[in-house]
């Protein structure tokens, strides 16, 4: 059953800046050059902007510092932190309020200056009380154990998580925006250092700079602007637990129930997705996601990414940009799952554009597998 | 702590003295970790205060890596307790490595990071 918010709103900008690193910038500073980005995108001010969408890691109200640094006044203001998956979470309220009235143009905007400020990833949230006595490297320890589990259940292997990796690179490598370009192998990815068993390092994200804008209207106006919009179809959250001991089945994500609504709003089925987006915060989170987003079937994943399937040339195109894994990551990295999947729709993506793409799927991860949020997006024939 | 009230204070206090005490719902009859002040299973609010039977199995587990000359590798995990709850740990007693999920694991109330804490070791036997 679709819902009485298809296709309302229309993605109409999206922007980025200092990927990979921000030599001398503030995540602020970020922040602000990413919206300058998308608005320009888009052909609209700064002044036009009456809603914002946004939150950051470094702070507890960053979206009224946002709103600050960029010297507006929005009618409407949501700054939900659900992590990494809050900005494809952004596209539900952005469309609700732009389809209510309550704002004209919304604005989703992130930044990040992780990399150069501290190398690592920097967070104002505190480690859960019954989890920090055992000091949990965060957030790898979480994921690592969700590998294990599933490798424990279903027999995945540590091949099969590290091709994962393998295809990332292969896209990034064919994308001038993407941080890590160079060659990967399924050796180098089993050979470099481990992490937190069974992942090793190139099975983690990167530590990156980088921040990214959204600017969306309602659907109505979507057609007079510079470039072809991509309307938001569907859209639906679901979460299961903030702690990793708080997890019910380490190998079933609430990307399940997130991805099952999204895909009944949307109208349309796996079997139609032309480009996937997935948050990949490690390797074995784009198994996990393909198989509880319907593209395979649970314990399957592990054959599905096997072997160059998702990567350029495969069977399925995931993480078009080189995902969290090869292009950028700056301690979220949600709103790139969106921007990249509107870029396929647009017809602007920086690296492998994928010809006449009508259907794209974009995948938010948050917290520890906590947090899920998936998003379909579509060109005006999906209408 | 003589005067804990909250869930957390009195979980606390009992381990501070040795005890590993899990809260169960009086209304449906499940344990919950962590404690709180209703039971996350039927909203319940009546929650009684049990002694941990101490017997469970790994359900997952990895092995931080960690330099030698900052303390070297370490075991964390989630166990199930045979009440059905689960709680981050890490077992001791033996390598990190050889830790494998759903090897049968007993509690005992150790320390960690400077605080009492619940900790297992491999089961005997």
């Amino acid at each position: 059953m679709t819902t009485e918010l298809r296709g309302k709103s229309a993605i109409v900008g999206t922007g980025h800046a200092g990927l990979g690193e921000a030599h001398g910038l503030t995540a602020y500073d970020v922040m602000a050059q990413s919206a300058l980005a998308a608005l320009g995108d888009a052909g609209l001010k700064l002044s036009d902007v009456d809603g914002l969408f946004c939150t950051m890691m470094e702070d507890s109200m960053p979206a009224l510092m946002a709103a600050e640094y960029l010297g507006i006044q929005p009618r409407f203001i949501d700054g939900t932190m659900s992590g990494g998956s809050s900005f494809v979470n952004y596209l539900t309220s952005a469309t609700m309020a732009l389809d209510a009235g309550l704002c004209d143009v919304a604005l989703i905007v992130y930044g990040s200056n992780q990399r150069t400020a501290s190398g690592r990833l920097v967070t104002a949230s505190r480690p859960p009380a019954y989890e920090a006595p055992y000091n949990p490297r965060y957030p790898i320890s979480a994921y690592a154990m969700a590998a294990a589990r599933h490798m424990h259940e279903y027999g995945t292997t540590r091949e099969q998580l590290a091709d994962v990796a393998v295809a990332a690179r292969a896209w990034a490598q064919r994308n001038p925006e993407a941080f890590e370009r160079g060659p990967l192998t399924r050796e180098d990815v089993l050979g470099s250092r481990m992490v937190g068993d069974p992942l090793t390092v190139r099975d983690c994200c990167l530590v990156t700079d980088g921040g990214g804008a959204i600017v969306m209207v309602r659907a109505d106006r979507a057609r007079d602007f510079p470039k072809a919009p991509a309307y938001v179809l569907g859209s639906a959250a679901a979460s299961s637990h903030r702690q990793i001991s708080q997890m019910k089945d380490f190998t079933v994500t609430a990307a399940r129930d997130s991805g099952a609504r999204a895909f009944a709003a949307a109208g349309v089925t796996p079997a139609d997705i032309q480009a996937v987006e997935l948050y990949d915060a490690f390797t074995i989170n784009t198994i996990l996601f393909l198989e509880d987003l319907g593209f395979c079937a649970k314990g399957e994943g592990g054959a599905f990414v096997e072997g160059g399937r998702i990567a350029p040339g495969g069977v399925l195109p995931v993480n078009t940009n080189g995902g969290g894994l090869s292009c950028v990551h700056p301690g979220m990295y949600g709103i790139f799952t969106v921007i990249e999947a509107a870029r396929q729709i647009r017809g602007d993506a920086p690296g492998i554009q994928l010809k006449d793409i009508d259907l794209a799927l974009a995948h938010g991860n948050g917290g520890v597998l906590s947090s899920q949020v998936t998003a379909i997006l579509g060109s005006q024939n999906t209408l | 702590m003589q005067d804990a009230k909250g869930p957390d204070q009195l979980f606390q206090r009992a381990l501070a003295e040795g005890e590993i005490l899990l809260p169960k719902c009086d209304d449906c009859g499940a344990y919950h970790f962590f404690p709180r002040v209703l039971c996350p299973h039927c909203h319940g609010t009546a929650i009684s205060w049990k002694q941990a039977g101490g017997k469970g199995r790994v359900h997952t587990t990895t092995v931080v890596r960690r330099k030698p000359e900052r303390g070297g590798d370490y075991n964390v995990c989630v166990v199930e307790l045979d009440e059905g709850v689960r709680m981050m740990s890490r077992v001791e007693g033996i390598a990190p490595g050889e830790v494998v999920i759903d090897m049968p694991v007993t509690a005992f109330v150790g320390e960690a990071e400077g605080v009492p804490a619940v900790l297992f070791k491999p089961s005997e036997g």
